[in-house]
């Protein structure tokens, strides 16, 4: 599974992506705290789903803006004080690819 | 006509009696008054634990995504009925430690009650919104509560499910903002009652311990929406309107959970949300009468059975503290740091003890609350909820 998601992190253009250790990280913030709302495997709860068809039609900036600022009246809180926009777009990405079970 | 019984027969026969006895008696008849069940979340596991020698007796696994599970107790408090994140409702055995039954039952649920009666499971789901009921010995279906509203026909999600005196369930449509009294004494045709504009997406609720008053806490704007289910014709009252005063609140981290809140003597303390801040309110009046600044957003605030203490978790990212607030001089009296991601506490019925999951440190520790010492731990993969079954006998919970 890591060396899968290592692989796709590689091939995508731009943004820097994170070290493995804070890939880790982001992949447990994903899970346990993201998915205090949006359900640990990313099926939605109080908060949408975040699964790979239920994204498809969002551009990543706007899901990208959505966790760095969060989305103003709903309860999504904005993440950018520890989370990068780096960081954000290869969240978006792994999302659009679905985390591994 | 009679006949001898022969030897040989009779011996077998006495084996046989012998043998079963022995097989019976291979696990001691023990009572369920001090067990519980502790959540692994994402393991989708509950393990068994007991309170009086502060140890797991066990683990069922198979439970599906147990992400914000709970559970409740049947009144004999042998039986868990556990209500998953992938609406699955499951019913444990704690004194054979096994899975009795499980339905998948809705595509994404919240949480649940059981009947005053105890015969009655509602389940509240967010996909599809509404509340459904089952068959606590059985749980085949026995009602369905689509919660539509507006002239769409949409159905909201249903949120702070609890059951009330006259076997009774109430809960609150996150979207709608309504509030719902379900009478379910004909368990297969539940007769509605309806609140409407009870204010912005509530996102949580409670009932006192004595069934009276509801009171569900509002995420869309400051304050809480109170029905008095001994009057519910007086309708729904707001209460502490607009108690962040314009002030812009904080982001929220993670949504603070009003079951479980405290009640001490005549006062009650509730989280605010987006505040760092412990609301007091007049248990009577249900004014404001004060508020104590405290070290994070607050998620759980729940008072020592006795009602001395209440002991409040944060939410992320300062989740690794728990901090004590004395319930007479409002001053906090102790903060403990049991570990990153402070999830959930529990007191044993009589308050000695405290189980608190420490999801990250994948741990549950138990610690005395007079010396605040820590006296136990049990290993657990990402706890989150703590059960026990003195709930089975306490309404709304």
């Amino acid at each position: 599974m890591l060396a899968a998601v290592l692989v796709l992190a590689a091939s995508t253009a731009g943004a820097a992506p994170p070290g493995g250790d804070r890939q880790a990280a982001l992949l447990y913030l994903l899970r346990q705290d993201c998915g205090s709302c949006h359900g640990a495997t990313m099926g939605g709860g109080l908060a949408p789903p975040l699964l790979p068809h239920s994204l498809a039609e969002t551009p990543d900036d706007a899901l990208i803006a959505a966790i760095l600022d969060g989305r103003p009246g709903t309860p999504m809180p904005p993440w950018r004080f520890e989370i990068s926009p780096d960081e954000a777009a290869w969240m978006v990405r792994q999302l659009k690819g679905g985390l591994a079970e | 006509m009679t006949r001898a019984i022969k030897p040989a027969r009779l011996l077998v026969a006495l084996l046989f009696l012998v043998v079963a006895a022995g097989a019976a008696g291979a696990e001691e008849l023990r009572g369920t008054g001090d067990l519980g069940i502790v959540i692994e979340r994402t393991a989708g596991a509950v393990q068994i634990i007991e309170t009086s020698g502060r140890t797991s007796l066990g683990r069922i696994e198979g439970l599906g995504d147990l992400s914000h599970a709970s559970a409740v107790f049947s009144r004999d408090g042998r039986y868990a009925f556990v209500f998953g994140r992938d609406g699955g409702l499951s019913k444990l055995d704690l004194l054979t430690r096994r899975l009795v039954k499980r339905v998948v039952q809705a595509g994404n649920s919240i949480g649940g009650a059981i009947s005053q009666d105890g015969s009655l499971i509602a389940v509240s789901n967010y996909e599809p919104g509404g509340v459904r009921l089952f068959d606590a010995e059985t749980l085949a279906p026995v009602a369905d509560i689509p919660a539509v509203y507006g002239a769409t026909g949409a159905r909201s999600k249903v949120v702070g499910l609890v059951d009330a005196p006259g076997n009774r369930f109430v809960f609150s449509l996150y979207d709608a903002g309504e509030i719902w009294i379900a009478d379910v004494a004909q368990p297969d045709k539940p007769v509605i009652t309806k609140f409407a504009e009870i204010g912005l997406q509530p996102y949580d609720a409670l009932v006192t311990p004595d069934g009276r008053t509801y009171i569900a806490g509002l995420f869309g704007e400051d304050g809480l929406a109170m029905l008095d289910l001994w009057r519910p014709e007086a309708g729904v009252r707001r209460l502490l309107d607009g108690y962040g005063r314009g002030e812009e609140k904080l982001p929220v981290y993670k949504m603070p959970h009003l079951e479980g809140w405290a009640r001490a003597g005549d006062r009650i303390f509730l989280p605010a949300v987006g505040r760092h801040e412990l609301l007091v309110l007049d248990a009577k009046t249900f004014t404001e009468i004060g508020r104590i600044p405290v070290h994070g957003q607050p998620v759980f605030a729940i008072a020592r059975p006795d009602g001395r203490q209440v002991w409040v978790n944060f939410a992320h990212p300062l989740n690794d503290t728990v901090q004590i607030i004395d319930t007479q001089s409002l001053e906090i009296v102790q903060a403990i740091q049991p570990g990153k991601a402070v999830m959930h506490l529990e007191f044993t019925p009589r308050g000695e003890n405290v189980w608190i999951s420490v999801r990250d440190a994948d741990r549950v520790d138990v610690y005395d609350t007079d010396s605040f010492a820590r006296i136990g731990s049990i290993p657990a993969d990402k706890p989150s909820g703590i059960f026990l079954t003195a709930r089975a006998n306490r309404i709304g919970l």
